[in-house]
């Protein structure tokens, strides 16, 4: 047990140094100059990326969280797979072909990308939520029923309380997801960090590069830490314990 | 208080879970479904609050079918409690409580005042656990919050599937006997699943003994172990019935129907007892060697004489004999 510590300090210690080291050297180089240069621009597409990782998921949550209620239904549970399937289906393209799919549809710019990162979120938030209702013992909606509450309360009082976690669970890695995706979005004009990345990548200059790649991983780990805190606000402790081992198995 | 009338249950056509139920509850008593899993006990029981529909026949409580009540109205004045507890995670220990209190929209202190006159029922202190959540704290105590969860809106009857099936047996005895003190107290009209003949014959006022959706008998604990009705039933309670009957009865009785024995002086090593200990329970102290003699005491500690097996085994003789039963006498004529 104490080995197994010792080795992952040891590794975590590696890895920060690296992380440390590595921001050092790109500093020494310069590679951060464009954001200190350009930090209009800078902005302008950070911007650009939050708005389409935002307006994708906001529309995935939309579609998929009331599909996941449906599909946990005792009426409708049979049916689930379909759901899941498609779902499932949607994933495996790949995200360039979507993209590009994407463009026949709405053309090209702002649009075709929040479309193909939708299509990118559902899957995980739809996957979670599902679960999430169906970890729910069936014992608690037993006991809800005995007791005389209504469906609506069972709902929202014993399944989406109990579920929550799950459901933030899925909604973390979807977001963390179309951060890193929403770079690609420049190859169909619809801007974001993947402006500097791309850009970077073809005249070979890392300091384009590193400048997009960055804050694209910093915005992303940020995002999950947030997302992570208001897990725990939102689920009580115990709520949230339980969801864990049940998503986890 | 409660009737079944006529009551089935088919869920296939011809299949039946239930099979023409018909009897009554009286106010105030503990009423056991007994019998092996797949009997229809727990189909029977989950009819009263309608958890399942009734197929033929009804359910009457205090002259009113229950079919013609509004279900959520209904299970609001019924308490539930099930095995597995099924306290909610997400809420507090108080929360948990007054959950139908708070479903039929009592105020914040009335609330409050209920949950600490419960916990108090159960010796549990209101205020440590009142922002705990059921995870933290025992099977038994989880339990027992069921328990009193079901008793929070002040139901008069309860219906309770199992309830202490999933407790070891040391704590499940300890909150048996917590049940049967609260039981005292509030004397709800209970109906009660259970599988154990032991927690039936020390719990119940009267046990509905089935088996295959019908009922095999109905009576007291120790109507069905002296007088079995049949085959199955006397298998059922096993061949101990006598002795497990013994756990019915006190010393007082027997002193009452045939007094107690001189006390032996001889006998140096002799135990103490008081004179409402059961039979079942003195009789085990006698075979455990730990005595021959075992010396009874009333409730003021005065002397009242001493208990052999000869004694104990005398009482058996004649409480057997006494109520001479179908059965009984079939059984003699096979030895």
């Amino acid at each position: 047990m104490n080995r197994k510590k010792l080795i992952a300090n040891i590794v975590r210690i590696l890895l920060y140094a690296f992380v440390i080291g590595f921001f050092i050297y790109a500093g020494v180089n310069g590679y951060f100059s464009p954001i200190f240069e350009q930090t209009d621009t800078f902005w302008v597409l950070v911007g650009q990326h939050l708005n389409l990782v935002m307006l994708s998921s906001i529309l995935a949550v939309v579609i998929a969280l009331p599909l996941a209620v449906l599909f946990t239904r005792p009426r409708f549970r049979k049916y689930e797979w379909i759901a899941s399937n498609v779902a499932n289906l949607a994933q495996t393209v790949p995200s360039l072909a979507v993209l590009a799919l994407a463009i026949g549809i709405l053309g090209v710019g702002f649009k075709p990308a929040v479309f193909a990162l939708f299509i990118y979120s559902v899957l995980p938030i739809f996957r979670n939520a599902v679960a999430g209702f169906n970890s729910i013992n069936p014992d608690l909606i037993d006991a809800g029923k005995g007791m005389g509450m209504k469906a609506s309360q069972i709902f929202w009082r014993v399944e989406v309380p109990n579920a929550a976690y799950a459901i933030i669970g899925g909604l973390r890695t979807a977001i963390v997801l179309n951060v890193g995706t929403a770079a690609l979005a420049y190859y169909i004009g619809g801007g974001g960090l993947g402006v500097w990345i791309m850009t970077g990548i073809e005249l070979f200059d890392n300091a384009y590069l590193i400048s997009g790649a960055i804050p694209v991983t910093l915005l992303a780990i940020g995002l999950d830490y947030l997302l992570r805190g208001a897990g725990y606000v939102i689920s009580p402790k115990s709520a949230s314990q339980t969801a864990d081992s049940a998503t986890s198995t | 208080m409660i009737s079944f009338k006529h009551v089935s249950k088919s869920y296939t056509g011809t299949e039946k879970a239930v099979n023409d139920v018909n009897f009554e509850v009286e106010k105030g008593e503990i009423v056991i479904f007994l019998g092996p899993s797949g009997c229809g006990k727990t189909t029977l029981l989950r009819m009263v609050n309608r958890l399942e529909t009734i197929s033929e026949g009804s359910v009457l409580i205090n002259g009113e079918d229950i079919g013609n009540l509004n279900e959520i109205e209904l299970r609001r004045n019924i308490g539930y409690v099930i095995q597995s507890n099924g306290l909610f995670p997400n809420m507090d220990i108080e929360e948990n409580v007054t959950i139908v209190p708070d479903l039929l929209g009592w105020d914040k202190k009335k609330k409050h005042n209920r949950y600490k006159e419960l916990m108090q029922l159960i010796g549990l202190d209101p205020m440590e656990y009142r922002k705990r959540f059921p995870n933290e704290l025992s099977g038994g105590q989880q339990q027992r919050i069921g328990v009193i969860r079901a008793l929070a809106a002040d139901p008069p009857v309860m219906l309770m599937d199992e309830p202490f099936g999933a407790l070891d047996p040391l704590i499940r005895e300890k909150i048996q006997d917590e049940f049967l003190q609260i039981q005292r107290e509030v004397k709800k009209t209970i109906l009660f699943v259970s599988h154990d003949i032991d927690e039936a014959i020390k719990m119940a006022d009267k046990i509905v003994l089935m088996r295959d959706g019908e009922i095999m008998q109905y009576g007291t604990p120790s109507d069905i172990l002296i007088h079995p009705k049949n085959e199955y039933v006397s298998q059922f309670i096993g061949r101990d019935r006598a002795i497990k009957h013994l756990s019915l009865r006190t010393i007082a009785q027997l002193q009452e129907e045939i007094g107690l024995v001189e006390i032996d002086q001889s006998i140096v090593d002799s135990k103490q007892v008081n004179i409402h200990e059961n039979l079942k329970d003195t009789l085990a102290m006698l075979l455990n060697q730990e005595a021959d003699q075992v010396i009874v005491h009333d409730d003021n500690d005065e002397v009242q004489g001493a208990i052999t097996i000869d004694r104990v085994q005398r009482y058996l003789h004649l409480e057997m004999r006494q109520k001479p039963s179908q059965t009984v006498e079939k059984e003699k004529v096979m030895e």
